[in-house]
């Protein structure tokens, strides 16, 4: 099974060797709500760890995307365009990008699933 | 200061609603989801907590005259039990704030102020009563408030609460034996009511609603569904900097009033100046959804405006939003551009009432 690797602002990456997918996580989709947009970026751009990426949005909310490792875009998940409630009903099946993991020492800051899901707990 | 909570905060959570903060009240903006909860006020009736919501009494001999020396309609074509939506501007034609004003007769008024503005409502209120024979009663711990919304509403108001409300007309209110105030309004675009009652009697309403299965819905869906009706919220398409000729609310400014109005001169000014600005509505290419503040551009660069409240539609199906824009960009068919984030999204000016409000008249 694919690692799977989360910030604390809800974004995960699935990590498969040195590709990854990066979407945003079980718990941020459900606070969110039906996703109407997914702002994406284009094939080739390039990302430091933490850099804004794009944009989702709810008709409550918008909110940004932030890379969690530095990356560049190999694929955006054009499905999405059509169907942005993909995110609602799979969020860790519908990856918004896939990318290049440029420097994968910066996959050791992020959270494993155990530890988001505890950090999840606590924000009740 | 702390969060103030509304006399059915505890059923709120018990729901399971998902809590904001909203005008100093830790408000409920969902429960079963924006969509759903919209789309049963659309359809069938939906159930909101608006206790936040703020009532101040006027009552006196001059009640009326003061009334509407601090009111833009006009409250003497009012007939007792009737009421009129409106709005209080200061001096220079700004909004001080919307409202309801509920006439129970010539000496005895009942303004619905919202909840963001109540003290400064007040304070303004207050200030300018000094020189008529009024009393100005602070009534907002006094009520709890339902509205109830939707074309299944008048059955729901009988079949749930045994309140017969056939024999109300749009914008008019009735009070019960038990002094609950009932009256035909909404804030939804549907058919409806909102129960004003004592904050006991406003628990044991809901109880029975939820009970009888009608949807509770939060905030969110208030405000996609005012939205969609084309009806300003304070603090997007109206403000103490924006008049109410330029949110386009002209209809419920009576310029002619014999005794005229506070801010009266300065809206006949703008009048007859002409506008410098007006609200239009907009609708964007794309799905990305517009927002308060987003820039609104003309096709040569140039900023006209900004985006006081968008969403994409749930009933429409459309992109759209409200905009001030300066008036030369305001008329139908006007291509323009919103700027959300790094993109510059095509939109054409249409006309502000999205959807056709359903109400009986």
């Amino acid at each position: 099974m694919d690692k799977i690797l989360y910030l604390p602002s809800d974004e995960y990456i699935k990590v498969d060797g040195d590709t990854g997918y990066i979407g945003i996580s079980e718990y941020a989709a459900k606070q969110l709500g039906a996703v109407t947009y997914v702002d994406m970026p284009e094939e080739g751009d390039t990302f430091e760890a933490g850099e804004e990426f794009g944009a989702i949005e709810s008709r409550k909310a918008a909110s940004e995307l932030n890379s969690p490792v530095s990356c560049e875009v190999l694929e955006v998940n054009s499905e999405l365009e059509d169907d942005p409630k993909l995110i609602n009903n799979d969020p860790l099946g519908a990856w918004i990008i896939k990318v290049r993991i440029q420097n994968p020492e910066e996959l050791d800051k992020l959270m494993d699933s155990e530890a988001y899901a505890d950090y999840c707990a606590k924000r009740h | 200061m702390d969060i103030k909570q509304t006399c059915l905060h505890g059923h709120h959570t018990a729901l399971n609603a998902k809590m904001s903060p909203f005008a100093g009240y830790d408000m409920p903006i969902e429960y079963s989801g924006l969509d759903d909860e919209h789309a049963a006020v659309r359809t069938k009736c939906g159930v909101f907590d608006v206790s936040h919501m703020g009532e101040v009494d006027i009552k006196g001999p001059e009640a009326l005259r003061f009334v509407n020396h601090i009111f833009t309609n006009d409250a003497a074509v009012l007939a007792d039990g009737q009421a009129a939506y409106g709005m209080m501007t200061a001096f220079d034609g700004g909004t001080v704030d919307d409202l309801l004003v509920y006439r129970r007769s010539e000496n005895d008024f009942m303004l619905v102020i919202n909840a963001a503005n109540i003290d400064k409502d007040l304070d303004w209120i207050r200030s300018h009563s000094g020189a008529y024979d009024v009393t100005v009663i602070d009534r907002c711990a006094d009520f709890g408030q339902l509205a109830v919304q939707g074309p299944e509403s008048e059955k729901i108001m009988k079949d749930v609460l045994e309140i017969d409300c056939s024999d109300l007309s749009f914008y008019t209110f009735k009070t019960l034996p038990d002094l609950t105030i009932v009256s035909r309004t909404g804030y939804t675009g549907e058919d409806g009511f909102e129960i004003y009652a004592a904050p006991g009697k406003i628990v044991d309403l809901w109880e029975k609603l939820i009970a009888a299965g009608v949807k509770p819905c939060g905030l969110g869906c208030r405000d996609t569904l005012r939205f969609e009706a084309g009806l300003p919220l304070y603090g997007d398409e109206l403000a103490d900097d924006i008049t109410p000729l330029e949110a386009g609310l002209g209809m419920f400014v009576k310029l002619d009033k014999p005794e005229g109005f506070i801010g009266c001169e300065a809206l006949k000014k703008q009048k007859a100046e002409g506008l410098r600005r007006k609200l239009v509505g907009l609708e964007i290419e794309g799905s990305a959804t517009a927002r308060h503040g987003y820039e609104v551009i003309d096709m040569d660069g140039g900023t006209v405006g900004y985006i006081t409240t968008g969403y994409n539609s749930l009933t429409l199906g459309k992109n759209i939003a409200f905009a001030l824009v300066e008036a030369a960009y305001g008329t139908l068919g006007t291509k323009l551009q919103v700027k959300i984030r790094r993109k510059l999204l095509p939109a054409t000016v249409i006309k502000k009432r999205f959807y056709t409000p359903q109400y009986k008249k």
